[in-house]
């Protein structure tokens, strides 16, 4: 292969970044920016030229702790700076940047040890990850290829194209053991060689990135952080099955990730990496986005063809296999955005050392977004394997308040609930399953003894119902069916015999469902009743909610001996049901309370009690 | 030129700019929503009639996603994240206070076409949960006693 112009910027901008260059990365994912990190970005900027310094701020992808944003890591030394603020910045330029002195409370605090951490590496949340897919992103502006080209982007493409048959990609691939991270857990090379191996032109290439489960966002962070990844591993997985086209399938949601996948495709094309004789041989490829428009069914792949042709995402019976007849009935391989970025990195590192890491049945790493009551809400990426203790433990830093951990829920509104005695477990496709849950697209959903398992199970079904696309009556009457019973049970209306017909009805939902949309759905009821069934005896029987979630089951109380009447909550009811004088204990008046929770939130001395 | 032609004219050169192939009818009626903030029935009927698409069948795609809204929508758009984060972080408790202080369910806009009430799946930026997000802001960790604040700061910047 001729010595690219992309190899030679690459040359230029290892210079550039070089191990002693000074600059500062300031993470700009979702989190941050919602916590206003790109004023901290402009305002570095404009100190550093009031203090007359020439140092570059890149505005990253997500660095994934996202609990302690806006982070900013000082390089070459990687000062990790947490929670910063405008105000914090002259200090910033004045002491680190200008003299390499440290400000200390910035720094992260390990909230056991009491001890000032100052790298990345060095913080609790960090320190079990293995980020070899996900950590990229802290090192590159996600708008700028050459970024992306300085820390060896697009070898893996150079290195497919010039030295290997896409025989050799799909058996490397294969070795590898690379499973599918959307959902299922399909081994990737069995879909790539059935594409490979199936009659029909034009074949296509697609990437899911329709990240429909409530409480996932890890797709969403690779897309805005790293898109070249995603787009790197499609043409190579292109080139392996003999596709010339390609899409993007993209939610609605995410705008932000349609700017940067959009840049990173004209930048692609510009340096001759897609588009028609890629560096310079006769493999052809291109890629276009199609935008969702808010349907969760469209994360299943033949709702997801249907959307992208241009009709209602409904899904069809499974007998067809998308390997032969996907988008437009023609042969189809579609991916999970994680699953392609993991290409790249197979075909750099080769399939032993990724085989190496996670367990038998599942290998390499997996990005969690955890999520919920946990200390340090974020995204991480672990070997497969990880236990789910070290995952909400080690690294999220257990439960907030001290409260008790009660359950968390894994693969969406597909997965199920899983309780504090198995959290042992070690975290992979097989054992997700074993336990009645699935790995999903990776998020985790930490619950404590303050949320109701069955309200849990009622706010799946109440989502499903309204996600459900009509088509098959096993999924668009059962699951109403079944929500309404959760409703009735959440609202202190459950009947002996719920339980039971909630069981009969998930068999038969499961077995006639036309998609997994369907099939699955009935798991968080199932989950629940296997690990919880107390708090559906609790709410049934005794018309109690142990939990104090469920409004028709609970009563609010003022405790006497907490209250300094201080009034707060009086002024924060809006029906009027609290009253009391200065200075003394407060009464709820129980008839007009509606349960709103404001004078909860309101109270500093944890005086209203729930029962 | 009268409502009528000028929403023609403007669904016309959107189809034109997305290419007028069947498969671009999603991105089409994306891009009516932005300029109109909702689909008009004018719009609609001008995309089936240009496109060759039965009118039937742009209704079926314009009901059956949901960031698509037949009604005319507020100038600002409140959304709120019922994604599993937020919902165990207390989204429906949020939700009931909006739904009460904007008097709309959601779905629904005011009578003064200042807000709009919608629900959202989820947003993905569930370290901030509960998350509301007007217009493009996304507000983290919004409290019950957050929302009045919220809503008059933008009444004032509005008026």
């Amino acid at each position: 292969m001729k010595e690219t112009q992309a190899h030679q910027i690459e040359k230029d901008l290892k210079i550039n970044y070089g191990p002693n260059k000074k600059f500062i990365t300031v993470c700009a994912g979702t989190g941050c920016r919602a916590y206003g990190s790109l004023k901290v970005k402009e305002a570095l900027e404009t100190e550093l030229r009031k203090q007359n310094m020439q140092v570059d701020v890149l505005a990253t992808g997500c660095l994934g702790f996202c609990e302690k944003g806006p982070m900013i890591v000082i390089h070459p030394d990687k000062y990790f700076y947490h929670s910063v603020k405008v105000e914090d910045v002259p200090e910033i330029v004045s002491k680190t940047i200008a003299k390499g002195e440290v400000i200390s409370k910035l720094l992260y605090r390990d909230p056991d040890t009491k001890k000032t951490l100052f790298r990345e590496e060095d913080l609790p949340f960090y320190k079990k990850q293995l980020r070899v897919v996900f950590g990229k992103n802290g090192m590159l502006e996600p708008t700028r290829i050459e970024d992306y080209l300085a820390i060896d982007g697009y070898q893996a493409l150079g290195k497919v194209l010039s030295e290997m048959t896409p025989d050799d990609v799909i058996n490397e691939v294969k070795k590898a053991g690379l499973r599918g991270r959307g959902g299922g857990g399909f081994p990737a090379a069995v879909k790539w060689e059935g594409v490979r191996r199936a009659h029909g032109e034009p074949k296509y290439v697609i990437a899911n990135g329709d990240e429909g489960d409530p409480g996932a966002y890890m797709d969403r962070s690779l897309m805005e952080g790293n898109p070249h990844s995603v787009i790197e591993g499609m043409i190579i997985g292109a080139y392996a099955v003999g596709s010339n086209e390609g899409y993007i399938y993209v939610r609605n949601e995410y705008p932000l990730a349609v700017t940067h996948l959009t840049l990173a495709i004209e930048a692609a094309r510009k340096m001759g990496l897609l588009g028609k004789n890629i560096l310079g041989t006769d493999f052809s490829f291109d890629i276009h986005i199609s935008k969702g428009a808010g349907a969760f069914v469209c994360g299943e792949s033949s709702a997801l063809f249907a959307s992208i042709e241009g009709r209602a995402g409904e899904p069809r019976a499974k007998y067809v296999h998308a390997v032969e007849k996907g988008l437009w009935d023609k042969p189809t391989v579609l991916n999970n955005v994680e699953t392609w970025a993991n290409v790249p990195l197979i075909i750099n590192k080769g399939a032993d050392w990724y085989a190496s890491i996670g367990t038998e049945g599942s290998k390499g790493t997996k990005i969690f977004s955890l999520v919920g009551k946990i200390n340090n809400t974020g995204l991480i990426e672990v070997p497969m394997g990880t236990t789910l203790y070290e995952i909400i433990y080690d690294m999220g830093g257990g439960i907030p308040g001290g409260r008790k951990f009660k359950a968390v829920q894994t693969g969406g509104p597909s997965g199920g609930c899983i309780p504090e005695s198995l959290l042992d477990i070690p975290v992979d496709f097989d054992k997700l399953y074993e336990v009645g849950s699935m790995m999903g697209s990776g998020g985790m959903i930490v619950m404590d003894e303050t949320s109701c398992m069955v309200d849990v199970a009622r706010y799946f079904l109440a989502f499903l119902k309204e996600e459900s696309c009509g088509k098959c009556v096993p999924c668009r009457e059962g699951v109403k069916r079944m929500s309404d019973i959760l409703e009735d049970i959440c609202a202190g209306k459950g009947k002996d015999g719920d339980i039971e017909i909630l069981e009969e009805m998930s068999k038969a939902i499961t077995d006639g469902s036309l998609c997994a949309l369907g099939g699955s759905a009935p798991n968080p009821v199932m989950s629940t009743i296997r690990y919880f069934r107390e708090e559906y005896d609790a709410h049934i029987k005794e018309h109690r909610c142990p939990a104090g979630v469920c409004k028709a089951l609970i009563t609010y109380s003022i405790d006497a001996e907490k209250c300094t009447g201080c009034g707060l909550c009086a002024k924060v009811c809006t029906v009027r049901a609290i009253t009391g004088e200065k200075k003394k204990a407060h009464i709820i008046d129980k008839d007009k309370c509606t349960r709103c929770g404001a004078c909860i939130q309101s109270c500093k001395f944890d005086a209203i009690n729930v029962k | 030129m009268t409502k009528t032609e000028n929403v023609a004219a403007a669904t016309k050169a959107i189809i034109k700019k997305q290419g007028n192939s069947k498969s671009a009818l999603i991105a089409v009626l994306q891009d009516i929503q932005e300029t109109f903030n909702y689909l008009p029935k004018d719009a609609l009927k001008t995309a089936s009639k240009t496109m060759n698409v039965p009118l039937s069948r742009v209704y079926e795609a314009a009901t059956f996603y949901s960031a698509f809204s037949l009604k005319p929508r507020g100038k600002n758009i409140v959304k709120i994240c019922k994604g599993t984060a937020c919902h165990v972080r207390g989204a429906a408790a949020l939700q009931d206070r909006f739904e009460s202080t904007l008097c709309i369910k959601p779905g629904e806009t005011t009578p003064d076409k200042m807000f709009s009430l919608e629900t959202v799946n989820c947003v993905g930026a569930c370290a901030l949960g509960p998350v509301v997000v007007i217009n493009t802001d996304y507000h983290g960790q919004v409290t019950i006693n957050k929302v009045d604040k919220i809503i008059d700061k933008i009444k004032k910047e509005g008026a």
